[in-house]
C-alpha cells in the first residue's frame, strides 16, 4: 500500500494495513459499515433473498482475499460492492440467462424519452406509513417491478445514496448516462405509485390500504 | 427581469437533476416558476420527490435476521 490514497479515509488505510499485515480479524471492523450495502447491492439485482445472501458473502470473501491488490483508485466501500454487483451478475446470468437477457432486450433504448403517466394532484406516503408492512411492501414490489438496467441504478443512487460517480464506477457506465437512467427510473417508479386518474391503483384494493385517504 | 419560460416536456426532462441540486440556478429559478403555474408538473415533482425520500429511508430494505452473524462466521471459517 505504498501509492497515494486520496479517495480512502484514513482508518480504513491503517484496517487494510493490520489485515494485510497479517491480522485478519481487522477485516470484520473495516466491512462491518458497508455489510448492508453489500446485502442490498445483491439483492436488487437477484430479488431473492436466499441467493442475495450467498452471493453477499462470497462478495465479502471474495474482498478478503483480493484486499492485498486493492490500491485505493476509488473508495474501499465502491469496490466492495462492484465485487458484489459483478457477482451478483454473474449469478445471475449462470442461474437465469434467458430470462435475465429477455428482460434486458425489453430496453433497446434505457436512454430514450420517457414521459410521465399520472398527472392526478399527488397525496403523499407519509414516511411513517413505512412501519407499515403493506407500505413497505408496496414499494419493494415497485422497485422489483423495474428492469435491472433501472432497479439497480435506483438501489445504488437513492436506496443506499451513493453518489452518481461511485454508482457510474459500479456499473462501468458514464455519469450522463446514471442520470439519464436514474430519472427514467424515478419516473418509472412514481408512475408505478400514482394514485392513477381514479384516485386508486389497478385493483383499488392495495391502494386504500397504503393510503386510506 | 424576466424569467424565459420553460415547457412542460423540459420540465420532465429535468426534474431529476433539479431533485438532485443539480441544475445551473438560471434553469432552478425558470423550473421554479413554472411549477407555480402548472399544477401537472408540480404533481410530478411531489410524487418523485415523495417516492425518492420513502426508497432512502432505512426502513425500507433490511438485512435479514441473523445476516451480520452468519457473514461473519463464514469470514472466521475461511480466514
Amino acid at each position: 500500500m505504498n501509492v497515494p490514497q486520496p479517495q480512502l479515509e484514513s482508518t480504513e488505510v491503517q484496517l487494510i494495513g493490520r489485515v494485510c499485515g497479517g491480522e485478519p480479524e481487522a477485516f470484520e471492523e473495516l466491512v462491518r459499515p458497508y455489510e448492508r450495502m453489500v446485502y442490498l447491492t445483491a439483492i436488487s439485482i437477484l430479488r431473492n433473498q436466499a441467493d442475495a445472501e450467498e452471493v453477499a458473502q462470497d462478495a465479502v470473501l471474495k474482498a478478503f482475499s483480493k484486499l492485498s491488490s486493492f490500491r485505493g483508485e476509488c473508495k474501499f466501500s465502491t469496490w466492495l460492492v462492484q465485487i458484489t454487483y459483478n457477482e451478483a451478475r454473474m449469478r445471475l446470468r449462470k442461474d437465469r440467462r434467458h430470462l435475465y437477457e429477455s428482460l434486458d432486450e425489453q430496453q433497446k433504448d434505457p436512454e430514450g424519452d420517457y414521459w410521465p403517466r399520472d398527472f392526478a394532484d399527488w397525496r403523499p406516503i407519509p414516511s411513517e406509513s413505512l412501519e407499515e408492512d403493506e407500505t413497505r411492501q408496496a414499494l419493494q414490489d415497485a422497485i422489483n417491478s423495474l428492469s435491472p438496467t433501472y432497479r439497480e441504478i435506483v438501489v445504488l443512487r437513492d436506496v443506499q445514496n451513493l453518489s452518481i460517480k461511485d454508482a457510474a464506477t459500479i456499473l462501468g457506465l458514464s455519469e450522463a448516462t446514471v442520470k439519464t437512467r436514474l430519472h427514467r427510473a424515478r419516473l418509472l417508479l412514481r408512475d408505478a405509485l400514482a394514485p392513477g386518474l381514479d384516485g386508486c391503483w389497478s385493483t383499488g384494493q392495495r391502494y386504500q390500504k397504503v393510503r386510506p385517504w | 427581469m424576466t424569467t424565459i419560460e420553460i415547457s412542460c416536456v423540459e420540465v420532465w426532462r429535468e426534474v431529476s437533476n433539479y431533485i438532485d441540486a443539480d441544475i445551473s440556478p438560471e434553469l432552478r429559478e425558470r423550473m421554479e416558476a413554472h411549477f407555480k403555474v402548472c399544477s401537472h408538473c408540480s404533481a410530478v415533482l411531489d410524487g418523485m420527490r415523495n417516492i425518492v425520500g420513502l426508497v432512502a429511508d432505512g426502513r425500507l430494505f433490511q438485512t435479514p435476521p441473523g445476516f451480520h452473524k452468519r457473514l461473519y462466521s463464514k469470514i472466521r471459517s475461511r480466514r
